[in-house]
C-alpha cells in the first residue's frame, strides 16, 4: 500500500480548512533516468475526492503537472467541528490511498 | 456508505485486510466517478484541452483571483492559489499554458466547498498560468504569467 497521507481540518468561523499532503512521486513520464538513460514511465495520481460525513465535497483529476507529493487545500462552508473528512486518491497504476480526519 | 463500511469491515480478517477494507469501502465515491478526461489531460496546448473540457470561449473575469509568484525559482514546485469571487462556483481548473501537456487539474466542487483551491504545480518555463471557473453553466477565465528560472541563479 501506498505511504500514509497528512490531512488536517481546522474550523475557521463558519468555514473548514482542510489540507491535504499526498506522498506519490508524480512521475510524468517525460522524464530520463539518470542512469539508465530511459524514460521513466508516466506515474501518477489521476482522481482525488473529499467527502464530509460522507457528502463529495470536491472531486479533481489530476494531470502529471501537479508537483510531487501533492498538496492540496480546499476550504467547505457549512460543517462543523468534529465532522468527519475523508480524502481519497487512485493513480494511473490503480494504486489508491485514503485519510480521515476529524474537524479541529 | 457507513453501512456498506460496516459491512466490509465485518467480512474482513485480519489487521492487513482490515486496512484494505477499510480503503475499499471509503473509496466508493471515487469509483462513481466519471472516467479520467484522458483527451484534456493529453492535449499539447491550451486550446485542445479547453475543448476536451468541454469549454468554449471562457470569459475574463477580474473576480477570479490567482495567487502564484512572480518569479519561481524552482519549476518542478510551483505553489497556485486560485480564488473565485463568482457565485455559484461549481469548478476551477488550472492550466499552465506552455507546459508539455497545460492541463494540470480539474476540480468539480460541491456541498458547501468555497471558490478556492490551493496546490502546487510543475512548470516547464516560463508561462502563463490560467485559471477556468465554471458557474452557473457558464466559463470564466484569468491568467498571471510565472517567470521559471532555470538553473536557480534567483534571477
Amino acid at each position: 500500500m501506498a505511504e500514509p497521507m497528512r490531512i488536517r481540518a481546522t474550523m475557521a468561523g463558519d468555514v473548514a480548512d482542510v489540507k491535504v499532503l499526498m506522498n506519490h512521486p508524480m512521475e510524468t513520464g517525460l522524464r530520463k533516468d539518470a542512469k539508465t538513460g530511459q524514460l521513466v514511465p508516466a506515474y501518477f495520481i489521476q482522481e482525488v475526492t473529499a467527502t464530509i460525513n460522507g457528502a463529495t465535497v470536491l472531486s479533481a483529476d489530476f494531470g502529471s503537472g501537479v508537483s510531487k507529493n501533492p498538496y492540496l487545500g480546499f476550504k467547505v462552508k457549512g460543517p462543523k467541528k468534529g465532522d468527519k473528512v475523508v480524502v481519497n486518491w487512485a493513480d494511473n497504476k490503480g494504486d489508491k490511498n485514503s485519510a480521515e480526519t476529524l474537524i479541529g | 456508505m457507513n453501512a456498506l463500511r460496516r459491512n466490509v469491515l465485518k467480512g474482513a480478517a485480519g489487521a492487513g485486510t482490515v486496512a484494505v477494507a477499510v480503503a475499499a469501502g471509503l473509496l466508493k465515491p471515487t469509483q462513481a466517478l466519471a472516467a479520467w478526461n484522458k483527451d484534456a489531460f493529453e492535449a499539447k496546448n491550451v486550446g485542445d484541452a479547453m475543448k476536451g473540457l468541454g469549454v468554449s470561449g471562457p470569459a475574463d473575469s477580474k473576480a477570479i483571483t490567482i495567487k502564484a509568484p512572480d518569479i519561481a525559482e524552482n519549476g518542478a514546485v510551483v505553489p497556485v492559489e486560485v480564488t473565485s469571487g463568482i457565485a455559484g462556483t461549481t469548478g476551477i481548473t488550472i492550466l499552465a499554458e506552455k507546459n508539455a501537456s497545460p492541463l494540470i487539474a480539474d476540480f468539480r466542487l460541491s456541498g458547501g466547498t468555497q471558490g478556492f483551491i490551493s496546490t502546487r504545480i510543475k512548470m516547464g518555463q516560463t508561462s502563463l498560468v490560467r485559471a477556468v471557473v465554471k458557474a452557473g453553466g457558464k466559463s470564466y477565465t484569468a491568467a498571471k504569467e510565472v517567470k521559471v528560472t532555470i538553473g536557480g541563479c534567483g534571477g
